[in-house]
Order: structure tokens, then sequence, then C-alpha cells
């Protein structure tokens, strides 16, 4: 059993992140704190222009704060170069995207082995850490199969089990459900629930109540601010609040 | 240990992913990859080719040197580029006879020296049977020692032939089968012109040079050099012996001082004669040989261009095809060099293919000019360094027109890149 352990994963302080459209300045993150624990299973939700792709980008490495302090894993992140980055990407973020963006012409194998290309180690035994992360996905018989072999569920598997073979200090997920059927989304929630419970932090970005109730924690975005940062119980009672209260109103 | 290997390993891994993955690429979109390198094929097949052809030319003339002996010295005349004589024709510069008298004693580099004459053309009869247009050519019996033509019957020229102004002759066999003389024909009589020639020898034909004689058969005739005075005044040259290779050219020196000399040329003017080995023409045709090279490469190098080109195309096309993927990459951890790294390397990697397929079609374009009988290049053959260029400029090719298209894949945005349709 993985040990509850109050080591902070991430850390952002004030994080705002300015994008310039001519000469009008939108503010996409406007003064962000979190803290994440190790092994905590947040998801992150909000309206699209809440900020939350901002926000799943910036804590990914894939953009620049504007100004505050991101530190990943005990990391300062902020004013890092690009290769630095991508290193940070390589080693310590898993990224699970809504279309699955696995290589067509790859099988099973050579698509979750990808990431190992560009690391620094575990290029030498990247067949075989591949084979385990297939397994452990539950597609020890898919190996050899390609994309356009394997069903959707079985796509996203993959690619979970790529965005795990590093053994990354977070796992990143945007809408991994978006592309499934309902059926194949809880199978995929499951395997994350599987994965929370082996001790994996994960970070999931939906809109979709029934799949943010896998989480633990659900944070909302509104305007480039946290509006609310709870409890999973705590804000689905609070929900079921709000939607009593507009039961209320209506009538 | 680790730490000092892990950055050549880390290249060398980065490289050999990326041949991996530029050669499945180029695999998956084989019809493309094809039409793609066209015209770096065609540059390619052509150089090796035209290489090959020279190749073959080079090899033939060398073998028809041998037989003129490597140490041979050619004596004629030569129009200078200034002085007075500038403009004077090949006639009034042609040597007198006894502007070669006493050479050998003057020229200790050289060991033999034959004078050659010729008075044009002139019909020969057999009896009933003629031929026209027969090459007289007046020898001295030194000849036999500077060419290489063996008289395969009867006897050579001696020097009493030449001394009583004998009024013989030594034919080649293909003249004699023409005017239909028995095999051994020793000692008939055929007339040159008006006067009665008699057979002491066949000499051995020499290989044909093959340019400008336009197919038609050349005959020659030689008779000894004091009688082919009698006949008209000679357009004379000679061919000379040195030593030895070494000496060769003080063999040259010493005959040119020697004939400026006897054919007193001032101090100051130039030479109106020119005394040339088989080494120094050898140098004179390979002079042409890197002319026709330089020419041939320039039309490469716009063929290769424009392969070039077609290369950047559909580089600039894989990159905008594949964005997602390289925005994938990118979230995965790969730096703008292992991205730069993977395009040019599929760059050079289309353009080694077509090197590769281009030589291929050069070595059967040379197998055809090879097997043309009558261009005579049956020695035509790619050489080794050939290759080895070609190579190099289709690598070459690959990085200066990858170069583009791989910057604009590393320099994507990931996030941009991934959201792209």
């Amino acid at each position: 059993m993985p040990t509850k352990s109050d080591k902070i994963m991430i850390r952002l302080d004030e994080v705002t992140r300015v994008y310039k459209v001519g000469v009008e300045r939108i503010s996409a993150l406007d003064g962000v704190d979190l803290e994440l624990r190790e092994n905590e299973y947040v998801a992150i939700m909000g309206p699209s222009g809440s900020g939350k792709s901002t926000l799943m980008n910036v804590l990914g490495c894939l953009d620049r704060v504007s100004s505050g302090r991101y530190e990943l894993d005990g990391q300062n992140t902020t004013g890092m170069g690009d290769a630095a980055l991508a290193r940070v990407r390589n080693e310590r973020i898993g990224f699970v995207f809504q279309s699955f963006e696995l290589l067509h012409r790859a099988s099973a194998l050579r698509n979750v082995e990808m990431p190992l290309i560009y690391s620094r180690d575990g290029w030498w035994s990247r067949r075989k850490r591949a084979m385990r992360m297939l397994e452990r996905v539950g597609l020890g018989d898919r190996v050899k199969h390609r994309p356009n072999q394997l069903s959707g569920g079985e796509k996203q598997r993959v690619a979970i089990a790529r965005a795990l073979i590093c053994n990354p200090s977070i796992l990143l997920a945007d809408e991994p459900t978006g592309n499934l059927d309902s059926k194949t989304s809880e199978d995929i929630l499951a395997l994350f629930d599987q994965l929370h419970a082996e001790g994996q932090t994960i970070i999931l970005v939906t809109h979709e109540e029934s799949v943010a109730r896998h989480a633990k924690r659900i944070i909302r975005m509104k305007d480039g601010r946290i509006s609310s940062d709870l409890p999973a119980e705590v804000d689905q009672a609070r929900r079921g609040e709000l939607i009593g209260e507009l039961g209320k109103v209506t009538k | 240990m680790k730490t000092v290997l892990a950055m050549p390993l880390a290249f060398l891994r980065l490289l050999y992913q990326s041949v991996y993955l530029a050669l499945s690429q180029i695999w998956a979109n084989k019809t493309r990859s094809v039409l793609t390198t066209i015209g770096i094929v065609i540059g390619v097949a052509s150089v090796t080719a035209v290489i090959a052809a020279l190749t073959g030319l080079k090899a033939k003339i060398l073998s028809q040197v041998e037989t003129l002996g490597t140490n041979t010295i050619f004596i004629g005349p030569h129009v200078p580029d200034k002085g007075p004589m500038r403009h004077a024709n090949w006639w009034q510069l042609r040597f007198r006879p006894e502007q070669f008298d006493n050479v050998l004693a003057h020229c200790p580099s050289v060991s033999v020296l034959s004078r050659i004459g010729g008075v044009g053309r002139r019909t020969v009869k057999y009896s009933e049977q003629s031929v026209d247009n027969v090459d007289i050519q007046g020898i001295e019996p030194a000849y036999h020692q500077i060419e290489h033509r063996p008289v395969i019957l009867g006897r050579i020229f001696s020097p009493i032939d030449d001394d009583q102004v004998r009024q013989v002759c030594l034919i080649e066999p293909k003249l004699r089968d023409k005017l239909r003389m028995e095999r051994d024909c020793i000692g008939e009589t055929i007339r040159i012109g008006y006067t009665a020639f008699r057979v002491v020898g066949v000499i051995e034909a020499r290989p044909q040079m093959n340019f400008g004689d336009g197919g038609q058969e050349r005959y020659q005739i030689f008779i000894p050099f004091r009688t082919l005075e009698k006949l008209g005044e000679p357009f004379t040259w000679a061919m000379a012996s040195g030593r030895t290779a070494e000496t060769l050219e003080d063999g040259q020196a010493e005959l040119k001082f020697f004939l400026r000399r006897t054919r007193n040329i001032r101090p100051g003017q130039p030479d109106t004669f020119e005394v040339q080995s088989l080494q120094s023409a050898l140098a004179t045709f390979n002079k042409i040989a890197v002319i026709v090279t330089m020419v041939a490469g320039g039309i490469v190098g716009i063929s290769l261009l424009v392969g070039g080109v077609g290369i950047m195309n559909i580089m600039l096309v894989s990159v905008s095809e594949r964005t997602r993927e390289i925005g994938l990459r990118k979230a995965v951890g790969a730096k703008r060099s292992a991205i730069l790294t993977q395009f040019m390397i599929e760059s050079v990697t289309l353009c080694f293919f077509g090197g590769l397929v281009g030589i291929g079609f050069g070595q059967l374009l040379t197998m055809a000019i090879a097997n043309i009988p009558q261009v005579k290049l049956d020695l035509a053959h790619i050489p080794l360094w050939a290759i080895g260029i070609s190579f190099g400029f289709s690598g070459v090719v690959g990085i200066v027109f990858g170069m583009v298209p791989a910057i604009k894949a590393a320099r994507l945005d990931p996030i941009e890149a991934l959201r792209h349709e």
C-alpha cells in the first residue's frame, strides 16, 4: 500500500499568464495559488475561457508563467530554458490527451516506449519497460497492434501507459474521456482510480461532473482564478445544495 | 565513466532512432519519396555515367599509348602564340630533314630518333586492284625501336634501305587484303602513283583511334624516309625515345635546345615547334577531362539544386502533416535539437536513398555505354571516388535543403502544434 505523504508535489505562487493579442492584454491566469501533495487526485473544472487549459499547460511545463513562481517536485521551473523544460516534461510529467495522440504507424509497444527515446536513461531497457507498462494498463496482449487495430478505450490505455513510462511525478490528463463512450469512460476512470491507489499523483482537467466525481479534490476555475477548491465530497454536497436552492428559486 | 560516455551515447541513440524513424517515414510514403528524389537520382546517375565514360576513355587512350611506348617524344611544328611567326602556317614552320642531322650526338638523353615524313595520300595499285587515299609515311629504321608495331611478316627496314634509297615498303594486313594480295606478299611489287615498290614486310595495324575518322578505313604504307624525299618534299616531323623515363624531360630539353639552334631561332623568340612526350600529352588529356567533368558537374549541380528544392518542399509538407506528432514529441520531452536532428536525418536519408538509386542507374548507363560497340568504351566503369563524391553531394543537398524544414519543425510551439488540425 502506498503511504500517504505530505510531500508537496506542486506549488504555484501568485501565478499569472498574460497573452498579448494585438494591443490587448488578456490574463488567462490572474494570480493562482495552489498546493498539491503527493498521491493527490485532483480534478480541475471550469467553463471554456476560465483558464483551466492555460493552468494545465503551465502545470505541464508546456507554457511559462508571466509572473509568480512554479515549483514542481521541489524544483523551481520558473525561468527555465526550453531544453531544461523539455527534460522536466520528460522526467516528471505524463500527458494524456483527449484525442490520444498516438503515432498511427507505430505498434502499441513503440508508442509506449517513445518518450524513452528522449530520456537520459531507460533506453536500453525500453522494450521491457514498455511491456510492463502495457501489462499494467491491461493491454499485455495488444503489444504488436497498431492504433487503427485498437478500440478507443484501448488507445487511451496505450496513451496512459506511454504517460507512465518515465515514472512521472504527476499524470496530467486533459479530458481523457472526451472521445469515449460512457462505458469505456468508466473503464478508463477505473484505471485512474487504480493508479491513484498505487500512489500516482493525478491531475484531471474536465468539464464533466461525472468524471470529476472520481477525483478526491475538485478545483473550479473562473476568469483566470480559482473560484473554489474543496474535497470532492464537500464540493458535491455544495453543488447539491446549490441545485436544491436553484430548484426552490425556480419554483 | 558513465557520465563521460553519456553525451556521445545519447547522440548515437538519437542518430539510430532518427535513422530508424526516417526509414519508416520513407517506407510509409514510398511513391512520394521516389518522386521527390528523382532530381537527385538523375543528377547522381548522370554524373556517375559521365565520370565512368571519361574513365573508360582514359583507359582506352592509355592502352593505345602503351603501343607507342611511354618514353616516346613527339617533335613537330607548332605555331607560337607571339613573335613574328605567330601568323605562319604549318607548311612554313615545317621541319627540314637536315635540321635533325647529328641530333643524337647533341642529345645524350635521347636514345633513338626517327624522322617521319608525309607526302599526303596517294593511290596504290597491285595488278588490277587499286586503293585511293593511302597515307604514305617515310620512316627511318629507328622507328621500329620507338613505336611498338611489330612486323609480323618479312623484315623491318634496315639502314641500307635508307642509305641506298631503296624502293621498298611495309604494308598493313588490311591493305594487303584490300589489294587482294596473297597472304605471303613479300617480294611482290605494288605501285605508289607511278613508282614501283617491293613489299618487304607486313606491319601490324595500330589500334584504331576512334575520333574524327568517321568510320572510314585508313590505310598506311611505310617507305624509307630518303625514298620518300624522292616522291616530293615531305612534311617532316620526328619521333624519339628517351633513354629512361626519369631523363625524359632532360631529353626533351636537349632536343629543344638543339632544334632552336638548327632552326635559327634567336634568343628571346618563342619556339616554332613543340617537343611533347606522351606524358605531357596525357597531362593535356587530363586537363580536358577535368574541364568536361566540371561542365558535367555544373549541369549535375543544377539538377541537384532542383532535386534539393524538391526535397525541401516535401520536407515542409512532412513537417506540416506531422505537426501534431511534433507537438506530442515535444510534450513528452523531445528537445529542439532532437526534433531538428530527426528532420535533418530524414532529409539526408532521403537524399542518400536518391544517391543510391542514382548510382544504380549510373551503373546501368555505364554498362549500356560499355556495350555499344561503335563507342568502344568497353573499359568504362564507375571509380570508387565517384561513388564517394555522389554520396557526399547527396548528403550535402540533404543538409542544406533539409535545414529550413527542420528548423521550422524544431521551433514549433508544442501547445499550438497539439491544437493543429
